[in-house]
């Protein structure tokens, strides 16, 4: 029987069951065990990026070449004929996809993934569209979940920083809320988690707390998740007083239980003390490897109907 | 006689009545009746016995159906939409949500791809808690109907 992702658009993190959730957090690990150079044996992968994003390009096309695959396309279309030409994507689209197996796109406008997907008879794939989904960091986020705690079911977990823009937070949130995940949210008012999300939750049943500061929540927590406060956000002054209650030192995390984990989507800029690195809890490191396995895992289910 | 409406015969057709005072032309931008060649008549501001004034809109030679009639809940919930065939009424559609909207609104987000590319809009409609939202099914924001000003 084919997998259910088999040939599958991934385009929406809200597309998956938790069951395909599962499969690709399995998959992940599986390969990371027991290297596969096989999976994408003659097969040819579009990386087309839109707009630049260095590490989330690196990060697939090592995937695509690790599995045996080949790579065609580009870091920034500002530097293609496509942007010169004024061809629709639509169009670009079309014609990329019937060169290759399965497409992976980064664009700057919303929604763009899924218009491609419209336009595509291969696998479209998901890089980021805009400030709306981002599916892979989910899947390597839950990856690191699974791999660090053993299991999705039940995790306590706090999100820190900039939970209102921060579409890494939502896709997680939404995610997570499949496995009866309990959540403690840390912000600033002005960049608190937005309300559609909290009815959400409210709808699932889901446990939840809004705190001022990391470190009482510390002692309950299976994974701490930081992300970048941004300072065009805040006036200057104010800016100083949010930060410094919402950046992360060692000392926080006197009172951790042993299991915790801090992740960050990286890049960091100084929400994450350098102390805090040589820790047993700093895992972010490894999550941002995990990258490469995580999207290694859905290129393989995705072209393959069986494993 | 000078003040009674010379449309009020229709042989076949809909009538589109009780449209709050205000919306009928954004009404019949929704059913695209101006591009449809047929005669329509519209009455803006007319006396209405329920809610002081109405919107009234009739339309020659087309029958609206269920679906089509649904399109006017989010803006005239009230509306009631008589079908005429051979001067008789032949269908009155009571008005329900309609689970989608296609290529009639312009989705609020300025970044959003359906902007740029020539594709038709399309939007999920749920109500939750009585409020009706519409998410967009490009770029997955949903909004409140108010806040769709322009009609493509
Ligand atoms: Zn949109």
């Amino acid at each position: 029987m084919a997998n259910p992702l088999y040939q599958k658009h991934i385009i929406s993190i809200s597309d998956l069951s938790r069951e395909e959730l599962e499969l690709v957090v399995h998959t992940a690990a599986e390969l990371k065990r027991h290297p596969r150079n096989d999976l994408l044996k003659d097969r040819v992968v579009a990386s087309c990026f839109f707009e630049a994003s260095t590490r989330t390009r690196l990060s697939f096309e090592t995937a695509v070449q690790r599995l045996g695959g080949s790579v065609i396309g580009f870091a920034d279309a500002g530097n293609t004929s496509l942007a010169k030409k004024g061809e629709t994507l639509a169009d670009s689209v079309r014609i990329i996809t019937s060169y290759v197996d399965a497409y992976v796109m980064r664009h700057p406008r919303d929604g763009a993934a899924r218009l491609a997907a419209e336009c595509s008879t291969k696998p479209v794939i998901n890089a980021g569209d805009g400030a709306n989904q981002h599916p892979t960091q989910t899947l390597l986020d839950l990856f690191t979940l699974h791999e660090t705690q053993g299991r999705l079911d039940g995790l306590k977990v706090a999100f820190v920083g900039d939970l209102k823009y921060g579409r890494t937070v939502h896709s997680l949130v939404q995610a997570l809320s499949l496995f009866g995940c309990r959540f403690y949210f840390i912000a600033p008012p002005a960049l608190a988690l937005p309300d559609y999300l909290y009815e959400e939750l409210d709808e699932r049943h889901i446990e939840y707390s809004d705190h001022e500061d990391i470190e009482e929540v510390v002692p309950e927590l299976d994974i701490l998740y930081m992300t970048r406060v941004q300072k065009e956000r805040f006036e200057e002054t104010e800016f100083h007083q949010v930060k410094s209650r919402f950046v992360l030192t060692a000392d926080t995390l006197a009172h951790a239980r042993p299991n915790l984990r801090v992740l960050h989507p990286l890049p960091r800029v100084d929400e994450i003390e350098i102390g805090v690195d040589q820790t047993p809890y700093a895992y972010y490191f490894q999550q941002a490897e995990n990258g490469v396995y995580a999207r290694q895992a859905l290129l393989a289910l995705v072209l393959n109907e069986t494993l | 006689m000078e003040h009674k409406l010379t449309v009020e015969a229709l042989k076949d057709g809909t009538v589109i009545d009780h449209i709050p005072a205000g919306q009928g032309r954004r009404i019949a931008k929704l059913l695209r009746l101006s591009e449809s060649g047929q005669r329509v008549y519209m009455g803006f501001n007319l006396p209405s016995q329920r809610s002081g004034k109405k919107d009234l809109i009739k339309v020659e030679n087309i029958l609206l159906s269920a679906e089509d009639a649904n399109q006017l809940a989010l803006y005239a919930p009230d509306a009631t939409v008589n079908v005429i065939e051979n001067f008789e009424v032949v269908a009155k559609h009571k008005l329900g949500v309609p689970e989608s909207i296609a290529g009639v609104l312009v989705c609020p987000n300025s970044n959003c791809i359906s902007h740029v590319e020539p594709v038709t809009s399309h939007f999920s409609v749920r109500s939750r808690h009585g409020e009706i939202r519409l998410k967009c099914k490009y770029c997955e924001k949903a909004y409140a109907k108010e806040v769709f000003t322009g009609l493509s």
